[in-house]
């Protein structure tokens, strides 16, 4: 059982950390991370193991916005992606 | 890993185009509580939908968590209520005040299913049922009725016709004080699907299983958009082509959805409704998507091109989605609820005959159509007998939902706020075809009902 985290915003110091120290206290392993950072522009997106998480996606997702203020943050099980994009 | 151009195009579906589930519609039959005592009929309706859909509300609510994927609504559709009331008799408006009831204790949205089959004469209750829709709907917020008055196989019945030109008129009046609201929760109706999970037509058929979890998927936005990137150097073969593209991943989305949703509510999986159902939001319009195509103004000549192109290939495209699609699945073309619609017809590209003309090849018919406050019962009637013909011959689904805005003229508005958006009332041809309507009877079923 897999989830996505994805933030995009304006890149600042400091977003990775942020996300991951999150993760970390829900209990969610961090299995992937890619990111890019176009001029000022920052997208990351983050695949999470949810095995051992301590609450829901949408808990997740309510403390990242919290942590990461001014940003874009989704948190999706990942099976969304994988029916919409493979067959 | 998911590629991350996939991951960022759903998210901007999500976000930027709109893209949503529209409704998870719970069909819930109620065919065993039909009872000779309206009293213990109406009970059992109540505890049956109850126990059924006691966590629909709570398990749309998780899915939409999970996935981070907006469910706007969630429905219930019931068994024509005229069966219960030809069984029990009594006051219909006894079940009207109980569905309303047990919508507000369980928090659906809309419940659906104040309804009668009767495109080939009337059986007990079905009159009853007709003739108390204007104040079922007057005295309810979430009560939705619907009436089949013809089909391919049997033909229209013009008597049913006539009278829900009356019920249309007489329900608008009722609700006079709050925007003729009435009117649009009331669908007249050629060919009705069984297992439409959109409102206001969705009632569960009498050929579906006791309990099941139908979806309705929607994304407008996300087709324009499509399209847009694609700009304007492309032949229609392709654009097609990219529509098709789309809906399948739209579709693919509902398929998911319902799949959950019925293993977590313990009913079988229906169907997904691949339905462009268009909202007042800014770019979720399917005038605009026409528009897109190549238009200056939806109902430009051309428009019946585009949307015949637009209808098919949403239904080729949704089809390999999903195990089993059904209900409307198409283009809808409601002119209150399409920010695009209602500036078609304030700039004057857009008439009630474009729209009739459209609705041969789109996937309902004369849908959220605001028109003159004093428009004739019979009008509406012939209006209704037109629509059902084109749905008759065509052999496909077609409807009437028509507001009478009352004490209003050509060029006003009606504001329904919500989904239902506001309507600009549009000019009808009022040329009287009152003595036509007084013959009732029935038109026969054409020739192509004669297939076995």
């Amino acid at each position: 059982m897999r989830a996505v985290v994805t933030v995009i915003g304006k890149d600042m110091v400091g977003i990775l950390a942020k996300v991951s120290g999150t993760c970390a206290e829900v209990n969610a392993n961090v299995i992937e991370v890619t990111q890019s950072v176009l001029q000022e522009f920052f997208a990351m997106v983050m695949l999470i193991d949810m095995a051992g998480m301590n609450c829901e996606l949408g808990e997740l997702q309510e403390k990242l916005k919290k942590n990461v203020d001014g940003m874009r943050i989704h948190v999706m099980h990942e099976d969304i992606f994988n029916s919409m994009h493979r067959i | 890993m998911l590629n991350m151009s996939d991951i960022m195009e759903t998210i901007t579906m999500i976000q930027d185009e709109n893209l949503d589930i529209r409704t998870i519609t719970m069909g819930i039959s109620l065919l065993d509580c039909c009872d000779g005592s309206i009293d213990s009929s109406c009970d059992k309706l109540y505890a049956k939908i109850y126990n059924r859909a006691k966590n629909l509300v709570r398990t749309g609510e998780e899915i939409e968590q999970k996935y981070g994927i907006p469910i706007i609504n969630k429905r219930i559709a019931v068994t024509p209520i005229a069966m219960l009331a030809g069984a029990s008799g009594g006051d219909p408006l006894r079940y009207a005040k109980t569905l309303e009831c047990v919508a507000n204790d369980v928090g659906v949205n809309f419940i659906g299913g104040f309804s009668a089959l009767v495109h080939k004469g009337f059986s007990p209750g079905d009159l009853e049922v007709l003739n108390s829709i204007p104040e079922a709907l007057s005295l309810t917020d979430h009560v939705c009725a619907s009436v089949n008055v013809a089909s391919t196989k049997s033909g229209i019945n013009m008597d049913a016709a006539a009278i829900m030109g009356r019920v249309v008129k007489r329900t608008a009046e009722l609700t006079a004080d709050r925007q003729c609201i009435g009117a649009a929760k009331l669908v007249v109706f050629c060919n009705a699907p069984e297992d439409n999970p959109f409102m206001a037509g969705a009632f569960h058929g009498p050929g579906e299983p006791d309990c099941v979890i139908n979806v309705g998927v929607s994304g407008p936005g996300v087709v324009r958009a499509a399209l847009r990137k694609t700009g304007e150097g492309k032949d229609l073969t392709e654009v097609a082509e990219i529509i098709k593209r789309t809906a399948f991943k739209i579709t693919r989305m509902g398929q998911m959805v319902g799949s959950e949703a019925s293993a977590r509510l313990g009913a079988p999986f229906g169907i997904v409704d691949i339905s462009l159902a268009p909202t007042p939001a800014i770019g979720d319009s399917v005038a605009y998507i026409l528009e897109e195509i190549g238009l200056e103004h939806c109902g430009a000549y051309g428009t019946t091109a585009a949307l015949a192109l637009l209808n098919d290939a949403v239904k080729k495209g949704g089809v390999m989605a999903s195990s089993s699609v059904g209900g409307l699945s198409g283009a809808f073309i409601p002119v209150s609820e399409d920010a695009g619609m209602i500036a078609a017809v304030q700039s004057g590209a857009l008439s009630v005959e474009k729209l009739e003309a459209m609705t041969a090849v789109c996937s309902v018919g004369l849908d959220m159509i605001v028109v003159p406050g004093d428009t004739h019962e019979d009008v509406i009637a012939a209006m209704i007998a037109d629509e059902a013909a084109i749905g008759m011959i065509n052999s496909k689904t077609t409807a009437v939902r028509v507001i009478p805005a009352i004490g209003k003229k050509t060029g006003d508005i009606l504001e329904f706020g919500g989904l239902l958006g506001s309507g600009p009332v549009m000019k009808l041809n009022t040329a009287s075809p009152s003595v036509m309507i007084k013959r009732g009877g029935r038109i026969p079923a054409p020739i192509q009902s004669l297939k076995n």
